[in-house]
């Protein structure tokens, strides 16, 4: 019976945290305040699904983009007016609050900014660090 | 309490006749410093607001705006020639014996009062922030990343605003030309009349340069907050302190609804000179001219500010926005200022 028990608990413990192949997911808040995301730096193993949930407390439109050096300057050159459709690609309207997930897959660095104009050069960005 | 005294405040950007008076804001959010001539009154408890709008041209939609320190009860076109008069006045070099002084989820704003004047819409505003945001974004204009903060910062004490917006079909059957000022004045009964600087460097870059000709007058010599720097230094220096010339205010008097300056009492100029970063542009201007000496730090500094900041040490600087309302205002569709 006992030796029963010791078996389950540890095939649980294989079934459940103990594999890294288990994705994990966690949800995050981030606030925009002043045309800064608050906070703007976020750390997370890879292979993490992150819902970020983004509220603009600015009276003004702004987004949330996750992407590399690349895809930021996509989208700094961009013309998209909208987004949405896209994982970690939202557009969030003055006073509102939006949500996009996200699955970091690779270790490395993201960044997260608003390419409205002006709004990345005034220091609307941040980075998630993924880790091993 | 009711300061009796008058006081006029004039603005101008640059060291031209080019005025200054609002952050521009664009449909895609770019944003040019507006050029506008601003004369700025204080008598008998009412606020006198003489500014020009400089029409940008051709048919993009353009629009400037302006926090009021109260709610204005007049907008009227401004006079033909008060802004240029004064300019003039300070434009030739100052006499030797010149004194230097020493020293939730938001509802739109509500659209209190509009007027069309010469091609030019002038809306009053009241609300706060995120009201002022969300008006501009129903209007079609977005406003630049450091908006917020700089709205929420008058808001604070204020919640009148003025948005000052050409009508491209109306500019065009006025035949306004670029750079074509149209002058308004505004008249605004309040207790406190500081004139917003602030709002010169919205949109701009942290490095870009501010340059504007502040001019004062008063029944006395004015107490200035922050205390400006000698003449000739950078940040905000004063450069002419001294008794208005009688020519100047018989020229004054006598342009279209400029009757509320007092005939016999004298007036005391103060020229101010800007020239700052903009990052350094984060307060307003506090005048006390009632002999007091006792400019109100909230007023430049913002609502729970309490003690004085010394512009040289804080590298801060100067520019502004002054609003006041007075007696007759009309637009002109003519030309205000020469074309640099």
């Amino acid at each position: 019976m006992t030796v029963g028990r010791v078996l389950a608990a540890c095939a649980l413990l294989l079934a459940t945290g103990c594999s890294p192949e288990v994705p994990q997911e966690t949800t995050v808040n981030i606030r925009i305040r002043f045309s800064r995301f608050v906070p703007d730096h976020f750390e997370f193993p890879a292979g993490t699904t992150v819902t970020f949930v983004v509220e603009n407390r600015d009276p003004i439109d702004h987004e949330f983009i996750i992407g590399d050096e690349r895809v930021q300057q996509v989208h700094e050159e961009g013309t998209e007016a909208h987004h949405g459709a896209k994982p970690g690609e939202i557009s969030i309207p003055a006073g509102g609050t939006r949500s996009t997930t996200y699955t970091l897959d690779e270790p490395g660095r993201l960044l997260i900014g608003c390419h409205l104009p002006g709004h990345y050069d005034f220091g609307m960005r941040g980075d998630i660090d993924v880790t091993d | 309490m009711r300061r009796a005294a008058a006081v006029i405040l004039v603005f101008m950007l640059g060291a031209s006749p080019a005025w200054a008076c609002g952050g521009l804001v664009a449909p895609n959010g770019s944003v040019n410093l507006l050029r506008t001539s601003t004369l700025a009154g204080y008598h008998a408890g009412v606020e006198h607001y003489i500014t020009s709008f400089e029409f940008v041209g051709g048919g993009a939609k353009f629009g400037s705006i302006v926090p009021l320190p109260d709610r204005p009860r007049w907008v009227s076109r401004g006079g033909d020639w008060t802004l240029q008069r004064l300019a003039r006045e300070v434009q030739p070099p100052p006499p030797q014996d010149a004194v230097v002084a020493q020293a939730p989820p938001a509802s739109p704003a509500k659209e209190v009062y509009e007027k069309e004047i010469d091609g030019l819409l002038i809306t009053i505003l009241k609300g706060g922030a995120r009201g002022v945001g969300r008006w501009a974004k129903e209007e079609g204009f977005k406003l630049p990343p450091d908006a917020p903060k700089v709205l929420n910062f008058y808001a604070k004490r204020s919640r009148w605003f003025m948005a000052a917006r050409f009508i491209p079909e109306k500019a065009r059957k006025k035949k306004l030309r670029q750079g074509d000022a149209i002058p308004i004045h505004l008249r605004i009964p309040t207790d406190d009349p500081w004139v917003p600087l602030r709002i010169l460097a919205l949109g701009k870059q942290q490095e870009e340069l501010v340059e504007a000709d502040v001019f004062l007058l008063t029944e006395r010599e004015p107490a200035l907050l922050p205390e400006p720097a000698p003449a000739g230094e950078r940040g905000m220096s004063l450069e002419r302190s001294e008794q208005a010339s009688q020519q100047l205010l018989n020229d004054l008097d006598s342009d279209k609804g400029m009757k509320w300056i007092p005939e016999e009492s004298g007036m005391w100029l103060t020229y101010l000179r800007l020239d700052i970063d903009a990052a350094d542009l984060t307060y307003d201007l506090a005048v006390d001219q009632t002999g007091n000496g006792q400019p109100s730090p909230a007023d430049a500094f913002g609502k729970g500010a309490t003690t004085s900041r010394d512009p040289e040490r804080t590298m801060w600087a100067w520019l502004a926005l002054p609003l006041i309302g007075a007696g007759g205002v009309r637009l002109v569709g003519r030309r205000l200022m020469p074309r640099r």
